[in-house]
């Protein structure tokens, strides 16, 4: 059952030619990580900040857990609200932990719970309470910052997540490692999180689900490799780089592609890949260790093995799977 | 230091008249800044979010700023004669325009980023202003409040020359009897409040900066 759900929203700014959200449809079920994605100026920014109410709709309606947002007095349909924006908002003039405990407190919370919640918060990004709960913001790093920014936002333990390209204003190598534990958090929590970005490979990595929006509209609502290998028309097609074979194996996992080992096949030192990596990790391996053959391990234990005409073949028929 | 000497010798000659003159100082200091801060900050909240107020006040202020104290004070004459009132209205004006400048800076230089994250986390209009808002505002404002605190303190001196009271007492007097001795007694005090005002207010506002 959809859980948020957009009924022909529009958006139209005052004095705008034409409206920045155009009659937009979207159901999005519980749990799912569902990345927005688009140009700069297409209208996913203005349709994420629907949801909390810092923009209202033009017209149509959007419902979160069958209920219409505007039953809800707007404080606190958003305090229920986790959201991340790229430059964190964290109050400068507050520590970490005070930071942590705006919505807990604006929720009622008791102090001793309050308290707990910062530790198990902290504990969870990776800072800990000890050395981190007295800090300002101006003492963390970007990617800190950004964390603190995220533990913020689930500090009400909210059943929906917005976030406004969290990792926009951070470099390279910190993006990554922030994404890579969106991921590992997304799989403890599995909140409904509506993320935005510009960042293809961002959007790839992250989502259950990507949105494409061009000109206000939603052009394609589906899974990354759809997507990639199924793309709506040309824009998406450009957009996503679909022709881009090496994408395609990053979403494959490596699972799918292996066989099991021929009867007179050896385990003999070499290289090894885990199932649940992707196809493009284990084409570099290939590469970067000149072999022909990979063995699957889960847990030291092989289980099958991975050939470069195996993944030569699945290129083929991409398209079919 | 002979001249020292006897400045003190007459202050200590006449301690009634130097504590009530001292006295009268500060509660004109005091006066007018307090009654410029419950004008300014108020408007300053409003002017740094509306473009008419801005320009109607800010202009307004800055143009009775231009006037000098001393002008202001026998403009005031005819209204309120020779009295404390005239004094403390025309330090008043004096007081408010680095008070008005600053809180409209402060507001209006926010981050819009943290205001709208406040708003993001549901927190209601009040709440944001008292929570988020002033507390970012405040070091901003007490720059402005320890500018008008100390151009106060000296220019409260010119109160004595309408009859309002004041160290300024000394220094009028010091002045027509040529006597530097008399004069020191009433700005050396002044100098020293002026110092005391500037250095407690930055330690204040060092308190309340948030680290950057």
């Amino acid at each position: 059952m959809a859980y948020i759900e957009f009924v022909n929203v529009s958006k139209q700014f005052p004095g705008a030619l034409r409206p920045s959200v155009n009659n937009c449809s979207l159901a999005i079920e519980q749990g799912t990580f569902v990345v927005l994605l688009g140009l700069s100026g297409c209208g996913k920014t203005t349709l994420l900040k629907m949801v909390n109410r810092l923009y209202e709709p033009t017209s149509g309606q959007i419902l979160i857990d069958g209920e219409n947002i505007r039953s809800l007095p707007v404080t606190a349909l958003r305090q229920r609200i986790g959201y991340v924006i790229q430059q964190t908002g964290l109050f400068p003039h507050m520590t970490v932990s005070q930071n942590i405990a705006v919505v807990p407190k604006l929720l009622g919370w008791q102090r001793e719970r309050i308290e707990r919640r910062i530790d198990e918060l902290l504990t969870l990004i990776e800072l800990p309470p000890a050395e981190y709960r007295h800090r300002y913001p101006s003492q963390l790093s970007g990617g800190q910052q950004q964390r603190v920014g995220l533990a913020r936002a689930l500090a009400g333990d909210p059943e929906v997540m917005l976030m406004d390209e969290p990792f926009g204003a951070i470099d390279a190598i910190t993006r990554a490692t922030l994404q890579d534990e969106m991921i590992f958090l997304q799989r403890q929590l599995k909140k409904t999180i509506l993320f935005v970005t510009h960042d293809v490979e961002e959007a790839l990595r992250l989502a259950d689900k990507i949105v494409v929006m061009d000109i206000g509209r939603i052009v394609q609502y589906d899974t990354p490799f759809a997507i990639l290998t199924r793309p709506a028309n040309q824009f998406v097609a450009s957009l996503v780089g679909a022709d881009d074979t090496v994408r395609h194996l990053s979403l494959i996992s490596v699972e799918r592609a292996m066989q099991s080992p021929p009867p007179d096949f050896h385990v003999n030192g070499q290289p090894r890949i885990a199932p649940q990596d992707n196809l493009r990790n284990a084409l570099s391996l290939l590469l970067r260790t000149g072999t022909q053959t990979l063995v699957v391990a889960r847990d030291e234990h092989p289980v099958g093995i991975l050939t470069m005409g195996q993944i030569q073949h699945l290129v083929g028929r991409v398209h079919e799977l | 230091m002979e001249l020292l000497r006897e400045a003190l010798a007459y202050a200590q000659s006449r301690p009634d008249l130097f504590w009530e003159a001292f006295v009268r100082h500060i509660v004109l200091v005091l006066t007018a800044i307090s009654i410029a801060l419950v004008i300014c900050v108020p408007l300053g909240v409003w002017t740094a979010r509306s473009r008419f107020a801005s320009l109607t006040f800010i202009n307004l202020v800055n143009t009775l700023r231009v006037i000098p104290s001393i002008a202001v004070l026998f403009l005031m004459l005819p209204y309120f004669g020779l009295s404390f009132q005239s004094a403390a209205i025309a330090l008043t004006i004096l007081a408010m325009p680095p008070i008005l400048i600053n809180t409209d800076a402060a507001f209006r230089t926010l981050n819009p980023a943290i205001r709208e994250a406040a708003q993001g986390m549901g927190m209601d209009a009040l709440t944001i202003f008292r929570k988020v808002e002033l507390p970012l505002a405040l070091p901003i404002i007490l720059t402005g409040v320890r500018t008008a605190l100390v151009e106060v303190i000296a220019s409260a001196t010119l109160a004595a020359f309408i009859g309002a009271g004041g160290l300024g007492n000394f220094i009028v007097l010091g002045s027509q009897l040529r006597n530097e001795a008399i004069l020191l007694v009433g700005a050396i005090p002044v100098a020293i409040m002026a110092i005391l005002a500037e250095v407690g207010m930055s330690a204040l506002q060092r308190s309340v900066q948030a680290p950057l």
